[in-house]
This record gives C-alpha cells, structure tokens and sequence, in this order.
C-alpha cells in the first residue's frame, strides 16, 4: 500500500486530533508574563492577545465554550504567532506552547477545513511530481512578474504588480529569492559516491534548498564528500510537511511524513543530514509525534528520529570534520534560526565551523536568537508586524560591522534578504555550509 | 456592554486601532498573574499613546460614569488590574518611550509603559542602573511598579521604586494632569506627592510621567551561598550579618522545601537535606571594601554553623544565582495554581516566621516552601494546590489567612511588594486599623469621589 492512500487510518490520539488533549498543558501556565518579553510578536504589536499567556487564556477559554473557534477574532489571534518557540525557552513552568497553538490550528481545520488556497497549495505537495512541475513552471514565468538583481540572485516584483502588492509587502522593492530553473534535485545524481566512503548518508533537501537555495544544497553536499562521505539523495522525498503543520492540515503532513520516511528507508543509510532547521525539526520531532499512534511508521519515525542530524552536528559531532584550509576574508554573524536553537538544540556547532575557517572574522550580534520574523508563510499573512520584527534583526546585524550573515534555516535567508535589502547595509546572507564549501574549494585554488 | 456611541468617541480619540472591543480582546484583558482571585472581562481595553489621550478618556469616562483600570504588563500578583467592575481597561503598552537620558543629572524621564529592564538597557552606555528588579524585571512596566512599589532582589541595599521616583506626571479623576517633583536632587515643595501615588495601585491617579532616579553601576562583586542545618541558624545569620555592618545587594534565603523542589527541578547540585540556604552578593564600587565585606559575610556563617560555598566566577555565580530564579517556577511546576503570598516581618523574626509559615503548611495539610528576601524580612510562603479541588482551595484560605495573622503578630506588615489589590483588602483594617481605613477612604475620595479609578481594590467599594 502506497502511503498517500492510507492517509485517514491512524487512531485519533494527539493533541493534533483532539483539543481536550492540550488542556493540562494549558494548566501549567501561570501568567507570569515571562513570555512577553521574548515574543517577538509582541515586541511589534504591544496587544495582549500577541501575548502568549493570554493565547493560552483564549485556548482556555474555547474548552470551556465561552469563545469559539469560529469567531474570526479566535481566528486571527491563533495565526498570529511564529511558532518560533521562543516563549517556551522563557517559561518557568515549560509550557509546550507549540502543541497549544498546533493543536487549536489542527483543531480549526477540522471544524472548518482549509482556506481554498491553502487547499489548492497543500494537496499539490501532496503529489510531488504535480508540485515539482509547478514549481519549474514558476521558475521559467517568474520573468513576467518579477525582476530580477543577478548579483544576488533575488527578484522583486515588476511594476505593475508591485503597485497591486503594497501593503502586502509586494512592493518594488520586496526581494526574494529567485526560484530556480533546474532544482537541486534534478542537478545532482541519486547517489554520489566517494572512494573508499568513511559512511554512508542520506540528505534530505526539502522544498528550499531544492528550489530557492540549490547552490547551498550543492555546497552541503560538496562538503559531505570533502569528508569523505557517500551522499544519498533519494529523488521520491517531498516537502518536509512543516509548512503544512504549522497550518493545521494534519492529513496532509501525515501523508508527506509516511512519503518520505518510504523514501528514506530504501536508501538504508545510517543517518540523515539536514541543512534546515525546520526539515531537521520535522524528523526529529514531529514525525514521531503525529505518526505515534501509527503502528508500522511510529517504529519507522522514531528510527529515523534517531539519525537525523543537522549537518552542523553531523560534521562536529558525528564525525571530526576536515579542518578547512582555504581562506575566505569575510567578516561574520551567525542568526540563530528558532527550529535550529530551539528545537534541535543546534547553535554552537555552527558557530564551531564558522570559526575554523581562515580569514572568517566572527561578530556575535546582539541577541542573536532572536526570531527573524520569517515563520513560514506568516511573513505573507502578517507582513507589517513581520517587518517590523525583521527591521530589528537587521539593525543588530549592522551593529556588528560584518559583511556577511550566516544562517541555518533557508526560511530565515529568505527573510534576512529581504529585511537586509530594505534596513542593512548589503550584507550578504549565506547558509554556513556554503562558507565552509568555499574554504574547501579555495584550498584547491578555485 | 457600553454604547456604542461611546467606543466610537474613544475611537475618535485613539484612533481604531488602539481600541480593542472583540470578545476575544476582552478575554485577553480579563486576568493578570494572579492566582485565585476572579477573572472579569472589561468593556473596552484602550492603548492610548499620549497624556492627553488618557487625559480625555479620563474626561470621558467621567461624563460617563464608567470604571477605568490603569494597566502595565498586568504581572502583579494581587489582582490589581482586574476590571472587576467592568469598563474601559486603561493599557499603558503602547506608551513605551524612553523620553530623556540625562546623565549629568543621573535621572531618566520615561512613559509608563516602558519594560525596566529596557530602561536599564538605555542607561547601561553611562555606567548607570535603575536599581528596583522585582523578578519581572524584563517584563513589569514602569508604571506598573511605580504603582506597585515595587521591590526586589537588590532591595536590601538599594531599596524599593519609591526610592528611585523622583517625579511624576499624574492624570487626576477630574481630568486634570498634575507634575510635580523633578531633576533636582532636593525638593520638599508642598506635600511628597510622588510617595502618594507610589504604591497607589491605580486608585487614585493615572501616572503618565515618570522621572526615576539612576545610581553609578557597581564595580566589583562576590557571590557565596550559606548552607544551614536549622532554620535558627539560618535567621542568626542574617542578623549576624547586618550586625557585622554589611548590607549586601542581595540576602536571599530558601527553605527546605523550596531547596528540594529546585533541585529535582533543576538539577543543580543543591544540598538536599539542608534546612536552610542563604544566597548573598556584596557589591561596591572598590575592590577592597568589596573583599572585606565577602569576609565579613564568610565569617558570620561559619560561626553560625553554615557550610560556606563561594562563587569565585561569572559563572560560578550565575550557577549560584539560578537556584534562586527556579525557586518560584519549580514550586510552580508541582501543581496547576501558585498562591504566592508577601507577607514581611522585622528581620529579626525571620526564623520565627520561617517556622510559623512551616506549621501552617502542616497543619493544613498543604504543599508549601518559603522563600524570599531575608535581608528585608520579605517572605514569600508559596502554596501549591489544585484549583479543581475546592475543598483543597478553602484550607488554602485559611492557611493564607493565618499567615498574614502571624506576619502582624511579629511586627510585620501584609505585603512587603506585591501590593494589596483585591487579594489582601480583607486584611487591611488588621494592620492600619478603623483610623486607618478611614483615612485610606478620605484620601480616595478626596482624589476619586466617584471611584472611577481602579474600583474594588485596596478601598472597598462604599456600601449603597
Ligand atoms: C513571577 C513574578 C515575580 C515577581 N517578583 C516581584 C518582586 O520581586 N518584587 C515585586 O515588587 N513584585 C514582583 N512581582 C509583582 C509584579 O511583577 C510587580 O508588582 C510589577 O512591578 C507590576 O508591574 P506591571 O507593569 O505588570 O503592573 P500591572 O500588573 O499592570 O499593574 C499593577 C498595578 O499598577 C496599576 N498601574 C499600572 N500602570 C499604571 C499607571 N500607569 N498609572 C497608575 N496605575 C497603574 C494597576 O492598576 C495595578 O493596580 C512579581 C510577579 C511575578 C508574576
Ligand atoms: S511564561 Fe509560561 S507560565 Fe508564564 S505566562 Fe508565559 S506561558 Fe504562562
Ligand atoms: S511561538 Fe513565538 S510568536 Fe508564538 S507566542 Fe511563542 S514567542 Fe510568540
């Protein structure tokens, strides 16, 4: 049986399904307050619904039936957060703020079902093959609606379009990467080998790196094999399903979750290396929560969980990566992505690589964990408070005086581009990998 | 529910967007961080953005009749900003500007809805600190605290806010906006209004202004911690210390309890069958006094019997110093609600209150740790209970009330910070007595005769 058909079989036994199962979380809070002062949502909108505590109050008060779900405020205020976990690292009593507002998300689509176009988007995803053809469709007309600056590889909207997307954040001088023609995926062989292979992994791309980010996804894998690595890269995985999850479409994150684990498990390989903090999450995490009730893919999920690791950790921990030779005069910080920081725990090992590369000066910003205000597709719905939660980012990375911001999150490079266009001073915004791929490359004079 | 000719009036006033009227809004502004006391929805929630928003709305709640509650980050913990009475909730967290920075004059100028620790990151370029850190000092507005009277960690030797308020913008109940105090490091014009209205939880003006006052940032600090067998020890300790002429920044103590409850929390090595800890830091700006004083301080536990544990490193001290922060999340983390109470005594009766808190807890047969200031005599006694069992929840009233008994009986008072709000009116005529409470009602009704300004707390509302 192919995963996608057995899509609705799982008992219904997690916070996804059924709201009640969140509500001894939501005793835990005791509205200290202490989330305020790190949710970013807050900084910008200064409203206690941004708060979380008193999201917490209203999923409290939709149990108990004085609100409902329906009601649009109830609506707005439950997508009105990044899921950036930022108020769980601040909270005394470890409130799971994250099942709370999935689970009300969850609990939303149930009740209502998806907004059209998220439907249209997410059961696209749900066959790869229709979604990768809509995405090399994208690529070759993005001409027509966007233009683009070669030298960074960014487009921003044409005029009259522009003019259309204003206030939407749409205008003329919105950057975002440019969708490319030929997917990572289609660039490289399902395995590249190596001569005498130190291990055997397996890279899961997911959708960024395949379409927006493919030259770092390149460079991941050109790092892999300067250790001597032999790199997996099964061609029937899709999108990781975070972007799905964070909008309450359960089904279709739990078909995507079974799609690849199949994919994944064919290549039998000893781990599975992420360059994305959100992907990395999803398979160390998510996975095993929604498919626990599953009794064949829970086993598989937990295995899996297991060996997945960022490629940070995988190169700092699992193996002692080559120490980079290659000079690369840049002046650097590093933004701590949320999925990265703080749910795979991931922030020294990049830090680590960067530091071992010669000519890297590294400049800590300010806060450096602080969200970027990328969240997803909550820089589409919430462009201004968005911004305003970017413009700060980029002000402490100007701060530093460096030239170069490195991240480990596609989704915060997205973001950084734009926010760095509009309030930096052109720095540019580069995955760490690709400036350890750069010093490996130097060493050989290229 | 108000007219809605009366929303579109505030909406005039604010603009849309600062006025917030969907149920879900009021949900949001129905509750502060206060446990077991009720929750009330208000009518409107107003974010005005200037002095003379408030000034207006002020006039227009006054045409109206309607109850206003001034509102910070809403983290007290006595209720103070329940709209018990419905009405407009009056949020200050949109008037978060940083006016002025003067650090010839050591002052800084602020709006109320500034957090204090983002003053204090504006005055760090000068060397400087705005000392009162109540333990949300990342979160708590200025004036919230002002309003509350806040204390905290380095109240000891520094002091509470009333302290370090040296001006105030307030809006009356009539209306009318009154400054008084200021820059200058001495002023005894007319009465000390600005002791007035600190620590006047909202009931009898609206403060708009603030003018704090800032000290040099000390250079040079040292952190240890006292491990005790007996409670005794610990309270002769405390007195020993002040005795021996040192006042630390910070004089912390933990109970059993408490110690026991961190540590499975946490993990962090604490000495579980200890009875007592006292956390202490000494700070100054020479090194020298700095050292004598660590001393000092080593010298008068040893003699009391404590084991000593010294912090010789940054981190070392931060170690030392998230025992003291997890007290109150891991109490917290035991069960669904947290009664944390205030009650304060002389220092001297520390043990004895210590020890009273202890029987209380057992003999209502309760989850209870202490922990708190013991350098000032602030006690924290923290119940952990369920609020689904009502009958649990009636001995913790009891309990809460022979606690405060007892902080009485030793001299003490009913809150040493967290304000008296709804939470501890009842108490009241105990400790001021009918003169008192008299006074307290001449004084509102000289400011607020039609009790609009955060109605139902600290006076009662006047029987009809
Ligand atoms: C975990 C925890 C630890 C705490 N630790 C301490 C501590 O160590 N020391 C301590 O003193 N307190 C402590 N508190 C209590 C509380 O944080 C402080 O009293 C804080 O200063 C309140 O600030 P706020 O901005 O949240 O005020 P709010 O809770 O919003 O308001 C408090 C009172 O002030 C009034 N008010 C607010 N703004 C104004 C204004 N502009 N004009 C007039 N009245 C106004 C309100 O009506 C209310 O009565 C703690 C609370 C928690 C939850
Ligand atoms: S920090 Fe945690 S316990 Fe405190 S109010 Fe926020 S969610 Fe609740
Ligand atoms: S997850 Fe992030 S955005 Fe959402 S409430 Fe928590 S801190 Fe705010």
């Amino acid at each position: 049986m192919t995963a996608a058909a057995n899509t609705k079989t799982t008992a219904t036994t997690t916070y996804h399904d059924d709201l009640e199962i969140v509500r001894q979380e939501l005793d835990k809070c005791m509205k200290c307050g202490n989330c305020m002062a790190v949710c970013p949502v807050y900084s910008i909108d200064k409203v206690e619904s941004a708060v979380t505590r008193s999201k917490i109050a209203v999923a409290d008060a939709v149990l108990t039936g004085e609100l409902s779900l329906d009601d649009p405020q109830v609506y707005h205020m439950v997508f009105n957060c990044l899921v950036c976990k930022s108020c769980m690292t601040n909270c005394p009593t470890k409130v799971n703020f994250d099942r709370i507002v999935l689970a009300l998300r969850a609990a939303l689509v149930r009740k209502n079902g998806l907004p059209w176009l998220k439907k249209m988007i997410f059961s696209t995803l749900k066959h790869p093959k229709l979604f990768d053809t809509g995405m090399k469709v994208g690529a070759a007309m993005q001409g027509l609606v966007f233009r683009t600056d070669k030298t960074k590889k960014a487009i921003s909207p044409r005029s009259p379009f522009a003019s259309l997307g204003e206030g939407f954040g749409f205008d003329a001088d919105r950057q975002m990467p440019e969708l490319t023609v030929t997917p990572l995926r289609d660039r490289v062989p399902d395995v590249i080998k190596v001569d005498k292979p130190a291990l055997k992994v397996s890279f899961f791309t997911g959708d960024s790196l395949n379409y927006f980010y493919p030259d770092a996804g390149q460079d991941l894998i050109e790092v892999l094999t300067a250790n001597n690595i032999e790199v997996h890269i099964p061609k029937d995985q899709s999108c990781c399903g975070v972007p799905v999850l964070v909008h309450g479409d359960i089904d279709t994150v739990r078909t995507l979750a079974r799609n690849n684990i199949d994919a994944f498990d064919k290549t039998g390989s000893d781990y599975l290396i992420t360059g994305c903090g959100s992907c990395g999450g999803a398979w160390k995490h998510d996975y095993v929560e929604l498919l626990a009730a599953d009794p064949v893919y829970g086993l598989k999920a937990k295995h899996w969980a297991e060996r997945t690791y960022d490629i940070s950790t995988f190169l700092t921990k699992v193996i002692s990566f080559r120490k980079p030779m290659g000079e690369v005069r840049s002046v650097v910080t590093y933004h701590d992505s949320c999925h990265l920081k703080k749910s795979m725990k991931v922030f020294a090992e990049p830090r680590e690589i960067l530091k071992s590369i010669p000519g890297v000066t590294f400049k800590e910003m300010s806060a450096p964990d602080t969200c970027c205000g990328s969240g997803g597709s909550y820089v589409v719905s919430h462009y201004e408070t968005a911004s305003g939660i970017g413009k700060r980012k980029a002000e402490d990375i100007n701060k530093t005086g460096a030239d170069t911001v490195s991240v480990g999150c596609p989704a915060c490079m997205m973001q950084l581009l734009d926010n760095i266009n509009r309030f930096g001073n052109a720095q540019k915004t580069r995955h760490y990998i690709s400036l350890l791929a750069e010093s490996y490359r130097k060493e050989k004079g290229k | 529910m108000l007219d809605r000719s009366i929303i579109e009036k505030l909406e005039a006033l604010v603009g849309k967007e600062n006025v917030l009227t969907s149920k879900m809004d009021l949900v949001a502004y129905s509750y502060d961080a206060t446990a077991d006391v009720p929750r009330q929805a208000p009518d409107v929630v107003v974010l005005p953005t200037t002095s003379e928003m408030v000034q207006e709305i002020v006039n227009l709640a006054r045409a109206n009749k309607i109850a206003i509650y001034p509102r910070g980050s809403g983290t007290n913990l006595s209720g103070g900003t329940i709209p018990l009475k419905k009405g407009i909730v009056l949020s200050m967290q949109r008037m978060n500007k940083i006016l002025d920075v003067d650090a010839a004059n050591l002052t800084a100028v602020v709006q109320p809805g500034v957090v204090i620790a983002a003053l204090n990151s504006a005055v760090a370029p000068f060397g400087l600190i705005y000392p009162p850190d109540p333990g949300t000092v990342t979160t708590a507005s200025m004036g919230g605290s002002c309003a509350e009277n806040s204390g905290g960690l380095r109240g000891l030797k520094y002091g509470v806010t009333k302290n370090y308020i040296m001006g105030l913008e307030v809006v009356l109940a009539n209306g009318e906006k009154v400054r008084f105090g200021g820059k200058t490091v001495k002023n005894v014009t007319a009465y000390d209004f600005s002791n007035l209205f600190v620590g006047s939880e909202g009931t009898l003006g609206i403060i708009t202004e603030i003018t704090a006052k800032l000290i040099p940032a000390p250079k040079y600090r040292r952190s240890m911690m006292g491990i005790f067998k007996t409670l005794q020890d610990a309270g002769n300790a405390v007195a020993g210390i002040i005795a021996a002429q040192v006042i630390p920044a910070t004089l912390e103590i933990m109970d059993q309890m408490t110690i026991r409850t961190v540590e499975d929390f946490a993990n962090i090595g604490l000495p579980t069958d200890a009875k007592a800890l006292l956390l202490i830091e000494v700070d100054g700006m020479s090194q020298d006094v700095v050292t004598a004083e660590a001393e000092a301080v080593m010298n008068v536990v040893k003699t009391n019997n404590g084991d000593l544990h010294t912090a010789d490193t940054d981190q070392e001290r931060d170690q030392l110093w998230t025992a003291r922060r997890n007290a109150l999340p891991a109490l917290a983390s035991l069960n669904n609600t947290v009664v944390l109470e205030d009650a304060t005594v002389p220092r001297s009766r520390i043990t004895d209150m210590l020890v009273a808190c202890e029987n209380i807890g057992k003999k209502y047969n309760l989850t209870l740790g202490t922990f708190g200031h013991a350098g000032d005599g602030n006690l924290h006694p923290t119940i952990l209970c369920d609020k689904y069992n009502k009958e649990e929840i009636s001995r913790v009233h009891k309990a809460v009330d022979e606690i405060f008994e007892a902080a009485l009986g030793f001299g003490g008072t009913l809150s040493g910070e967290h304000g008296i709000g709804i939470a501890k009116m009842k108490y009241l005529g105990n400790e001021l007595g009918q003169s008192g409470l008299n006074l307290m009602r001449s004084m509102k009704e000289a400011l607020d005769p039609e009790y609009l300004l955060n109605p139902g707390k600290m006076v009662p509302l006047k029987e009809v």
